[in-house]
């Protein structure tokens, strides 16, 4: 659609500059009107295809194999067994499919949690900031820095310093402040789910606050100054001029934060290794371990499958609510 | 296309999943080429304190192998936490190393996948034949009765490694030789403020390692005579309780330990933190600790009672890296003169010695370098009383899972938690739900 307008644009320009090759160009441009947009599209497409969709049809394909290690050097002449993955998969009776719903349980808290921090942090640095004061950048740039750090080395020194006996939060927490009796575990059992928690969200709200900083920008100051004359404190300015005017933002905002959070493999993988304590077993974690630790390929796939239907199914009833919404404000 | 684009996003697990399957293909079932002869591409796993390590003792050789024989190898130093899933992805695409090192316990899991050139009586002959090698190693190379899937390379054992000063300081004279006696020993030195005993809780592997010989001693295996899986057994149930239990009921192995997979219980051993560890060759580590060589000794693994031996006297796993050949490499004939190569007298000698490892060629491990108290103590081990672990192909699921179990058991210990026979045994009946039906 953009693209279309865009390159119709361009043709209006070009025509206006050289008259004398109308009849030509009107030719030419028609062909251009219709194949341009494809040809532009085309490299997306093909790495769509490739990136995506392929791996995607073969997941599917596979996860009504018995792909085990007899069969990963060829693939495609692992045994079909129907249904069978899947129907381990939800046997929520049996040990696989009550894991797999003990994570995914998991995940659905830790994402809730952890997309409400971040958000809410956001949201109340990027107010924060919109003021002009002296130290502005300077704060901007520093809130960005765990968004800018590479993950796996973030990531890996937050598992160090969350280390029981040699780590610096229980030396702080509980050698200095002296708030524990004992020194916690962080790394394995219950805490490991706040721990995570705690990088998760350090590692995820600069994003938030940064796309909510450029929602600001486009809050026009005279509503705010038309609030203020009517005698609008800060605080009915932020929830009756800022939240309001930043709903498109956080919409798309609260998605991708979602997304990434429900399907995030990279922060539990370094902090806890190939095995999560059951507390922290995010669902990515959990599948990778299904597929590539007890080399049972098909069953991990029958399990990629379903946590795909569930984030379409989830992800199709929120573009679905918020856009009725957004029709009905715009109505 | 909004939708499009979110559900996409949405199914980054499956590529993830499926990066092995997705290059698909692999190659045909023959037994490689000759098509580039000048040149091998060698995956070694890491061996010493670091890659870079590895790439010094190496390389020298195989300058010297190229100057032999004119052809001129590659090398790639793998991490241990990458190895296995490179190994695979390999085996899928088909696009691997013409050799590599696995870890031996992995051999028959890889040789099911089709994907190494089985070492029949003819390969074995290019290389100098099958009785150059130890019985011990050739126990860990295959799935039996079949023809092995790689070579043995380095070759390693349990024992009990002891602090000296902290032994003598809580009037210890002489290292544990059975589970009681080192249960005793570990409460002094607890007494006197030490950890009795060193352990990796959250260490897959390591967790596999020190079952399986309790389970030896318990008369257990975990899988079947006919390779069947079987975690459930009273033998494996008391085997793992006992393990456990040093944490959890003895108190001898300090709580901390659970969340350890890094070998910080050798960095505890070498700052005198702790007393004993069950370790396999760690003289070296101990050395790039600070630790000098006459500051700890080293006696044969704990057994129930009496000397070890085979059968419920095993008091280690047949540890050790072999080697192993891609069955589609381009230079076949380079491979082999490339294992025969390091599996040679000379190289034996040079690499074990640089690793701290023993060579499993007989002729090599005569060499006097392999002489000293402490490699003699795991030369013996591996001769008479280690056995390898069990040669399936779903060892490498054996591994994660119980060494999964294992580990949330610790977990459970540190915490406090009781850790009673049915709780061991509801980890290990979970643990064996998971593997997949054979």
């Amino acid at each position: 659609m953009t693209l279309t307008a865009a390159s119709g644009t361009g043709e209006r320009t070009a025509r206006k500059n050289s008259p004398g090759a109308a009849p030509r160009t009107r030719r030419s441009g028609r062909l251009r009107r219709i194949g341009l947009p494809y040809l532009l599209l085309l490299p997306a497409l093909l790495l769509e295809l490739l990136v995506h969709l392929v791996p995607m049809a073969i997941g599917i394909v596979v996860s009504f194999k018995e792909l085990t290690q007899f069969h990963i050097r060829d693939w495609g002449t692992a045994p079909w067994t129907g249904l069978d993955n899947y129907s381990l998969a939800v046997d929520f009776n049996a040990p696989v499919g009550e894991a797999l719903l003990k994570s995914f349980l998991t995940t659905c808290l830790f994402t809730l949690f952890s997309v409400g921090l971040c958000w809410l942090l956001g949201v109340a640095a990027a107010v924060f900031l919109q003021e002009g004061f002296r130290g502005r950048g300077f704060l901007r740039t520093i809130f960005l820095v765990p968004y800018a750090l590479p993950v796996y080395a973030a990531v890996i020194t937050w598992a160090f310093m969350f280390q029981r006996d040699n780590g610096l939060i229980n030396h702080v927490l509980h050698d200095q402040l002296g708030l524990t009796d004992t020194p916690p575990f962080w790394l394995i059992g219950e805490n490991s789910f706040i721990t995570l928690l705690v990088v998760s969200v350090w590692k995820g709200w600069p994003f938030a606050f940064l796309i909510i900083m450029a929602g600001l920008q486009n809050i026009p100051r005279e509503i705010y100054e038309a609030a203020a004359l009517d005698g609008a404190g800060i605080w009915q300015q932020i929830l009756r001029v800022t939240l309001p005017s930043l709903r498109p933002v956080n919409q798309v905002l609260v998605l991708v934060l979602f997304l990434w959070t429900f399907n995030d493999f990279n922060t539990p993988f370094v902090l806890f290794g190939k095995a999560a304590p059951e507390a922290a077993d995010l669902i990515s974690l959990h599948i990778y371990q299904s597929s590539f630790q007890t080399w049972n390929f098909g069953t991990g796939s029958a399990m990629s499958v379903l946590l795909l239907l569930f984030l379409l199914v989830v992800t199709g009833a929120y573009l679905l609510l918020t856009s009725r919404g957004r029709k009905a404000t715009d109505a | 296309m909004r939708r499009i684009r979110a559900a996409a996003v949405g199914a980054v697990t499956l590529p993830l999943v499926l990066t092995a399957a997705a290059c698909g293909g692999g190659s045909s079932g023959s037994e490689g080429s000759n098509e580039q002869p000048g040149t091998l591409t060698y995956w070694a796993s890491n061996q010493g304190a670091n890659l870079e390590v590895d790439k010094k003792v190496l390389q020298p050789e195989l300058d010297k192998f190229e100057k032999e024989t004119g052809i001129k190898v590659k090398l790639e130093v793998v991490p241990w936490s990458d190895l296995l899933n490179r190994i695979l992805t390999a085996t899928t695409s088909g696009q691997g190393p013409d050799v590599l090192n696995i870890g031996n316990t992995w051999s028959a899991s890889l040789q099911s996948s089709g994907a190494l050139l089985p070492w029949d009586a003819k390969n074995f002959e290019a290389i100098g034949g099958k009785d150059r090698f130890v019985e011990s190693a050739l126990g860990s190379t295959g799935i039996q009765g079949q023809d092995p899937a790689a070579v043995p390379l380095y070759s390693m054992a349990y024992a009990l490694y002891y602090n000296k000063k902290l032994f003598a300081e809580a009037g210890i004279e002489k290292p544990p030789a059975t589970w009681d006696e080192l249960v005793a020993a570990g409460k002094k030195l607890t007494a006197k403020g030490y950890n009795g005993l060193g352990a990796e809780g959250s260490n897959l592997s390591n967790n596999i390692h020190q079952v399986f010989v309790l389970g030896k001693q318990h008369d257990a295996d975990f899988f079947t005579p006919d390779g069947k899986v079987d975690f459930t057994s009273d033998g494996a149930v008391a085997a793992v309780k006992q393990y456990v239990d040093l944490m959890a009921e003895h108190k001898i192995i300090a709580p901390g330990n659970a969340e350890y997979a890094q070998n910080q219980s050798l960095s505890d051993f070498a700052k005198d933190k702790t007393a004993m560890v069950l370790w396999q060759t760690a003289s070296a580590t101990f050395k790039t600790q600070g630790m000098n060589d006459d500051e700890w000794g080293v006696a044969p693994a704990p057994v129930r009672s009496g000397k070890p031996g085979p059968g419920t006297a095993t008091n280690s796993m047949v540890a050790g890296i072999n080697m192993a050949v891609f069955k589609n490499t381009r230079n076949i004939d380079g491979a082999k003169k490339f294992v025969k190569f390091m599996t040679s007298d000379e190289e034996q000698v040079i690499l074990n010695k640089a690793y701290g490892s023993i060579p499993p060629v007989k002729t090599a491990q005569q060499d006097p370098a392999f002489d000293t108290p402490a490699l003699a103590v795991l030369r013996e081990t591996l001769a008479s009383s280690a056995t390898a672990l069990p040669q399936v192909p779903e060892e490498s699921q054996f591994e994660t899972v119980v060494g999964t179990a294992v580990k949330e058991l610790f977990a459970d210990a540190a915490a406090g938690r009781p850790v009673t026979t049915e709780s061991v045994r509801a980890k290990l009946e979970k643990a064996q739900q998971q593997m997949p039906e054979t």
